[in-house]
């Protein structure tokens, strides 16, 4: 098990709402019933250190309701350690270390008295390579999470798949050949059934690790557009190498880079608008127009 | 392996100063499985052509009669057979938790330092002579069994009119328990290695829905790795069948059906090492009967699971490997 908290972080205050969370700005839509405004997650001051070399450090940053916030940043800037500390996949791993204070809304993630298990029913995650279950069928892989977590009824198991399955696009391809194996699907497909089992567990928060990079331009492309549609149903953080795909995606963005130590940073955080027009650092604007990592 | 693999490797283009030509490659390919499958056919053939006076003389049902005694031309092998089904049966129902246990702990639970140390010594315990076990049990573990196993099993289970008669130590529960100790590390060896390569993306795919550890094991690790341990299960049951030495010397070589678990038995393997020395005309054909006899329950158990890894779906292919 991880250690954590090396220090007590101070109780930290939800931030007051702003207009700016509430409106879409383009269309004028009210978001009022959905999103409190406040921040879903919260990073303070968080690290993850590998047998004492540090991966990353110093990451501070809200991710806020219904909005899809990318991590950027060159390769070994500690973007995937960074996600995975956010719902706990280090756990498994006996050398990792995370520091600082993660909050997933009133929880504090590290704490001592939260579930691991029951923190990533809230907090669901999309690899980079497609990872259906191969011996499970499409159904099964829809409702995998559900059954772990002790849904039994079929009704509602049923009524859960197709769910999460129209959500991720999916349903048409698959609704004749539900019992077939999940690896007779196509990559892309796959990729989509995973997100509809991350879906079918109703997170509030979906973590996706470059969840396009296994996936050709095309399945890449509707991957996205799915993003876009899920933006409504739950906050999503988006690790992506792909500078157009962020700048499409995202309303938020961070950016990570190592510095001398080869240790992972956050130099930049703040609307995705901003950091790919006028980012306040000149690091970022190198990185962003492509002229470094 | 045989001849049908000449074909992709014969078209693969190498250039390796060592490779051979096409058809080189294919001539040693051609003659290596042409060899092998000179040697089976010959093989079969011997037991088979040793074995047929004593179905001439006897019929087919000997097989199936319950008495062995050479002096009166009787060669049943009902006893052998018996014996060296349960023999193995004891051993299996013991090795599979246990093994499966320890192989799931030795590739997630336990500390990488220590999974070095106990994978090493399981190997080494693997590669130990089976004549070995044989010593140790009949030094270590018969007076152990006599004492104190025996007779704290008929008190406890004898309610179940399994372990009736005298504790003598030597017996079905000491051939099956020293098969088991045999077998184990066998099991322990490969369902690991089979576990092991289970994709990490697998195990954290399921653990970030919400999965317990427990769950990740249940449903995602051992399905996916029951090709292989039914493997491992095919190669453990062949060898706890076969095993002739370590069960001869702790079974108690007697020649009629047990009664008990505490009975004396023999198996098909043991008759044979028993009586090959003195044997000749109808006896000896019907040692080699008892070859071909023991030969078809390893291939029965074989095929049994065989279809039972098709039928459950997996992909067969790990489980051949294993046992390859
Ligand atoms: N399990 C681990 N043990 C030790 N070091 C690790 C482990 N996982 C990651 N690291 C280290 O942490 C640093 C950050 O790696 P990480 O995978 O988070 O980078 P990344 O930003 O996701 O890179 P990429 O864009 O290539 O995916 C690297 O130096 C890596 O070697
Ligand atoms: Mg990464």
């Amino acid at each position: 098990m991880t250690e954590q908290l090396s220090r007590p972080a101070a109780p930290t205050s939800p931030m007051p709402p702003t207009i700016e969370d509430n409106v879409n700005l383009t269309t004028g839509e009210v978001f009022l019933d959905r999103s409190t405004g406040h921040p879903v997650m919260q990073l303070k001051d968080v690290g993850v250190a590998f047998g004492g070399r540090s991966a990353v450090r110093n990451v501070s940053f809200d991710v806020f309701d219904r909005e899809i916030t990318a991590l950027i940043g060159p390769s070994g800037s500690g973007k995937t350690t960074l996600l995975r500390a956010l719902n706990r996949m280090h756990d498994t791993v006996r050398s990792a270390k995370v520091t600082g204070k993660i909050m997933l809304g009133d929880t504090d993630v590290y704490s001592g008295s939260t579930d691991p298990t029951l923190l990533r029913s809230r907090v669901g995650m999309v690899f980079q390579r497609p990872n259906p279950f191969p011996t499970m069928s499409i159904y099964e892989n829809a409702v995998a999470g559900l059954r772990f977590n002790g849904v039994r009824k079929k009704a509602l198991l049923d009524e859960a798949a197709e769910s999460a399955l129209v959500a991720a696009a999916l349903w048409d391809s698959v609704s004749d050949r539900l019992k077939s194996h999940a690896s007779t699907l196509s990559g892309g497909e796959q990729q989509r059934l995973c997100i509809a089992r991350a879906l079918a567990v109703e997170p509030e928060v979906l973590l996706m690790d470059e969840p396009t990079s296994a996936l050709d331009p095309i399945a890449t492309k509707r991957i996205e557009e799915l993003i876009g549609e899920l933006k409504n149903r739950v906050t999503i953080i988006i690790v992506t190498h792909n500078m157009q795909q962020a700048m499409r995606v995202a309303d938020r963005c961070a950016f990570l880079l190592m510095g001398e130590d080869r240790t992972g940073e956050l130099i930049e955080f703040g609307s995705a608008s901003k950091l790919f027009s006028e980012p306040d650092d000149p690091r970022t604007l190198d990185y962003v127009n492509g002229r470094f990592g | 392996m045989t001849a049908t693999s000449s074909e992709p490797l014969g078209r693969e283009k190498r250039h390796s100063r060592f490779s051979l030509p096409n058809g080189g490659y294919r001539a040693i390919l051609i003659v290596g499985g042409a060899i092998f499958a000179a040697l089976v056919i010959w093989f079969l053939y011997s037991i088979v052509n040793q074995s047929r006076p004593a179905f001439s003389t006897l019929g087919f049902s000997w097989i199936i009669q319950k008495t062995w005694n050479p002096n009166l031309h009787k060669f049943g092998l009902l006893p052998f057979i018996l014996g060296t089904v349960e023999t193995t049966a004891i051993a299996m129902v013991l090795a599979v938790p246990i093994g499966l246990g320890s192989a799931l702990a030795l590739a997630y639970l336990v500390p990488q330092r220590a999974k070095v140390l106990l994978g090493t010594a399981v190997e080494l315990l693997a590669a130990v002579p089976s004549v070995v076990y044989g010593l140790w049990g009949v030094i270590a573990l018969a007076p152990l069994f006599r004492e104190y196993v025996e007779p704290f099993s008929s008190s406890a289970f004898g309610w179940t009119g399994l372990f009736n008669g005298a504790n003598s130590g030597v017996g079905l529960m000491l051939a099956g328990t020293i098969l088991f100790v045999m077998v184990l590390p066998t099991m322990v060896a490969i369902s690991r290695d089979v576990l092991a390569v289970v994709p990490k993306e697998q195990v954290e795919g399921a653990m970030a829905l919400g999965a317990t550890q427990w769950q990740v094991l249940r449903k995602v690790v051992l399905p996916e790795a029951r090709a292989g341990l039914l493997g491992a299960f095919i190669l453990a049951t062949g060898r706890a069948l076969g095993e002739t030495v370590a069960v001869a010397l702790v079974i108690g070589n007697s020649d009629y059906i047990a009664h008990s678990l505490k009975s004396p038995s023999a198996t098909l393997a043991s008759l044979i090492i028993n009586n090959f020395g003195e044997a000749s005309g109808t006896e000896l054909a019907a040692l080699f009967g008892a070859g071909l006899v023991l030969l078809v329950i390893g291939l029965t158990v074989n095929s049994i699971a065989r279809a039972l890894v098709r039928r459950a779906g997996g992909s067969g292919s790990v489980a051949s490997v294993a046992v390859a």
